[in-house]
């Protein structure tokens, strides 16, 4: 007997179904309209999220994903709605979160023509996803999807783009969906050699000072309790990369804190006196090594990763593993003796301390003047019980986010790392509601970056979703401007803003909020808005004079440590 | 060292792979030297031979580019000891010029060339070889005027005794099989 046929927008349905989606994030267009059509028959399978604009789409998908380890989805139309997409796109690439895009376009006889809304879409996307490919014809739409999903959530995770011309959506086809589990050309399970496991586990045996670098591959691999395994067996202190926060909570005696520009300095001293660096998941990102001809030289060097591109790119190791880090991790832990390192261990007491004192007492407990950022980061992280998502948007209130909140379960930072988008915090922290909606979101947004995207107020008043807004509010473009008074002679080159009432605009879109600017105000406004039935904006005002610290500015190396503005850390 | 490195890339019949992989070059500021592409022994599966300058180092970086697009099977980078290669030039001169000189036979024999077509005004000749020894019968012939020239972009074989792209292929068919039976 024949199959029935199905039209290609019902197929894409059919298809997300199979591949278990449930909620999408998106906005219709002309050239998207048969899928929504479509759409509008599976609306209790399939719950679409209308977004207020498509950038915004992709963020939601990349919160959505990074909360949950599933692959986000967006589907918006051709031209504009697909080159509003672009920076959703490359952020999830640099940051590799899996995300299918799926664009509206021309039909297939018209393309080439310049017709109304058509963009190469395809070649505008080729740099910036794993695979970016166009459907032309209903039969493809399957295999397709099928292949998108495949390729954007295994191996290194990424996005893809899937340019859906118009005619593919109305034109019939047989439906019968086969999940993808093989590539010809693509190999995402690589086999662990287990000679290199051996050697890695001798490097680690043989090092006196090993220090462990956790990055996002860790939570990508699933690899959480084997690192802390590892990091437990050989004593090993870790220092985690922005992406990499949450995979190991905060409270363990060996999370030695965040590597990098605002770091911890701990860690970013250390790394320049341990004996062994173990790299685990990460990219050596310029952000984390600082100056390349003295990082870790004295060093010698294991890079644990799933993406062979990554060996030997920024920083030159002794030792590659290839392989999914849950596998490699384990086989290398199975090897390594039981030590202690308490020497070693104990010589990242003093920088410890020393940031405790002067940095983090400093930013966290003021007993005068405005209220800090971090101080507020810091008490919205103790209320709840360093429980929340947290989600940031880009700049000072994102290392400030960042750095004041503990972390006690993974998949807990949703950030633009690599990207270092602005405006990512507030449709991320929807999707992420979406992803996670047992646990508390909450997002720390500058008021530069809440204006970015400051539009994705309205899906959170058409869907009710509940995050907690902290806006830190400075009245300026407080990164900028903090390199502007350091490195630019205090020439404060348009970085300052001119503000609307955030609490009237967020009690225009029904969201109850709350301005402070007071310290005694803080804990009772914290608890108001966590125990509000609903999202809340609560604005905290601070100092635009305030900065981020530590600080490793550019040019230097990774243990040139500014403490705060007159002192560098004595090595 | 800087120097001229063949990088060569097989890959699955899709749309847009020249470009996938031309942006890779480009990113890097890397000079695309020459460029061919063409069918490879193995049915479905197209050949890409690029040849570039830069030091080796970046030469296994733009291969591990390469390779991680999902379309391409495997990528490999040479030396100019590793592999034997060949290009093929087309030169168009004018027939009195030629005949008028009397060199022709000479240069010929020379360059081990060939006269592929010659009429009253022009006359083509095709040289196959490597770039210095087109580019040294270019200069002969420049001397009666060259009024065109055409050089193809190089192509390449290994002198290697395992064929690794077979291997590779060998052991993703055995994934693909247990893949099935599971």
């Amino acid at each position: 007997m024949a199959k029935e046929k199905l039209t290609g927008s019902e197929i894409l349905i059919k298809s997300l179904l199979a591949e278990g989606v449930d909620t999408v994030f998106g906005y219709p267009g002309g050239a998207i309209t048969p899928v929504f059509d479509c759409m509008y028959d599976y609306q209790d399978e399939l719950k679409h999220i209308l977004v207020r604009h498509e950038q915004g789409a992709t963020h939601a998908a990349q919160g959505y994903a990074r909360v949950s380890g599933k692959t986000g989805v967006v589907i918006v139309t051709s031209g504009p709605g697909a080159t509003n997409t672009i920076t959703g796109i490359a952020d999830a690439m640099m940051d590799s979160t899996p995300m299918v895009v799926i664009a509206g376009q021309m039909p297939s006889s018209m393309l080439g023509t310049d017709a109304f809304q058509e963009t190469d879409v395809v070649g505008i996307t080729l740099p910036i996803t794993k695979w970016s490919y166009q459907i032309r014809r209903a039969e493809d739409v399957a295999w397709a999807v099928a292949r998108a999903f495949y390729i954007a959530s295994t191996g290194r995770p990424g996005p893809v783009m899937l340019d859906f011309a118009k005619n593919a959506q109305t034109e019939v086809a047989e439906f019968e969906y086969k999940k993808c589990n093989y590539i010809r050309s693509y190999n995402p399970y690589p086999n662990i050699n287990e000679e290199s496991v051996r050697k890695a586990a001798e490097m680690i045996n043989a090092a006196k000072k090993p220090l462990l670098l956790v990055g996002q591959g860790v939570t990508l691999g699933g690899a959480e309790q084997e690192i802390i395994e590892l990091m437990e067996k050989a004593d090993i202190p870790a220092a985690t990369t922005l992406l990499g926060l949450s995979s190991i909570p905060s409270s363990h005696p060996l999370n030695m804190g965040m590597l990098g520009m605002h770091g911890n300095v701990a860690p970013n001293v250390m790394t320049n006196e341990c004996d062994l660096l173990i790299a685990v998941g990460m990219r050596f990102d310029d952000r984390v090594t600082a100056v390349l001809d003295s990082y870790a030289k004295q060093a010698k060097k294991i890079h644990f990763d799933i993406d062979p591109s990554e060996f030997n790119k920024n920083v030159a190791v002794d030792l590659s593993v290839l392989g999914n880090s849950k596998e490699s991790i384990a086989a290398v832990t199975a090897l390594v003796e039981k030590r202690e390192n308490k020497e070693w261990l104990q010589m990242f007491d003093r920088p410890k301390a020393e940031e405790k004192s002067k940095v983090i007492d400093v930013e966290v407990a003021p007993e005068s003047g405005p209220l800090k950022m971090g101080e507020v980061v810091s008490r919205v992280s103790k209320y709840t019980n360093d429980n929340a998502v947290v989600v940031t948007d880009v700049g000072q209130n994102q290392m400030m986010g960042v750095r004041y909140s503990k972390y006690s379960q993974p998949r807990s930072v949703i950030t633009s790392g690599g990207l270092g988008t602005m405006g990512f915090g507030l449709p991320a922290a929807v999707g992420a509601k979406f992803g996670a909606p047992a646990r508390t979101v909450c997002l720390f947004v500058g008021d530069g970056g809440l204006q970015m995207t400051l539009q994705e107020l309205g899906t959170i008043k058409a869907y009710g979703v509940n995050v907690k807004i902290i806006l830190l509010t400075n009245t300026v473009l407080g990164m900028v401007r903090q390199w502007q008074e350091l490195f630019f002679e205090k020439r404060f080159s348009e970085t300052n803003l001119s503000n609307p009432d955030f609490v009237a605009l967020a009690a225009a879109y029904g969201i109850k909020g709350r301005r402070i600017e007071k310290r005694e105000e803080l804990d009772e406004a914290i608890e108001e808005m966590l125990q509000h039935d609903g999202s809340y904006l609560l604005e905290a005002v601070v100092a635009k004079e305030e900065m981020v610290f530590p600080m490793t500015p550019t040019g230097k190396s990774v243990n040139y440590v500014m403490l705060n503005r007159d002192e560098i850390y004595k090595l | 060292m800087e120097k001229l490195y063949t990088i060569t890339a097989l890959s699955e019949n899709e749309v847009g792979l020249l470009n996938q992989i031309s942006i890779i070059f480009t990113r890097r500021k890397l000079n695309i030297e020459s460029l061919s592409v063409s069918a490879s022994a193995i049915n479905g599966v197209h050949k890409f031979v690029i040849t570039t300058v830069c030091d080796e180092a970046m030469a296994i970086k733009v291969v591990n580019q390469i390779e991680k697009r999902i379309d391409v099977i495997r990528a490999f980078y040479y030396a100019e000891e590793d592999i034997v290669y060949q290009e093929v030039a087309l030169y168009k001169v004018s027939t009195p010029a030629l005949l008028e000189a009397g060199d022709l036979e000479r240069l010929v024999r020379k360059y081990n060339a060939r006269i592929l077509e010659m009429h009253p005004v022009y006359t083509i000749i095709e040289k196959t070889g490597h770039t210095e020894e087109t580019q040294s019968l270019f200069q002969d012939l420049d001397k009666y005027g060259v009024l065109q020239f055409v050089k193809s972009g190089r192509v390449s074989i290994t002198k290697s005794t395992i064929e690794h792209v077979d291997k590779y292929l060998e052991s993703q068919e055995q994934r693909r099989i247990e893949l099935e039976e599971k």
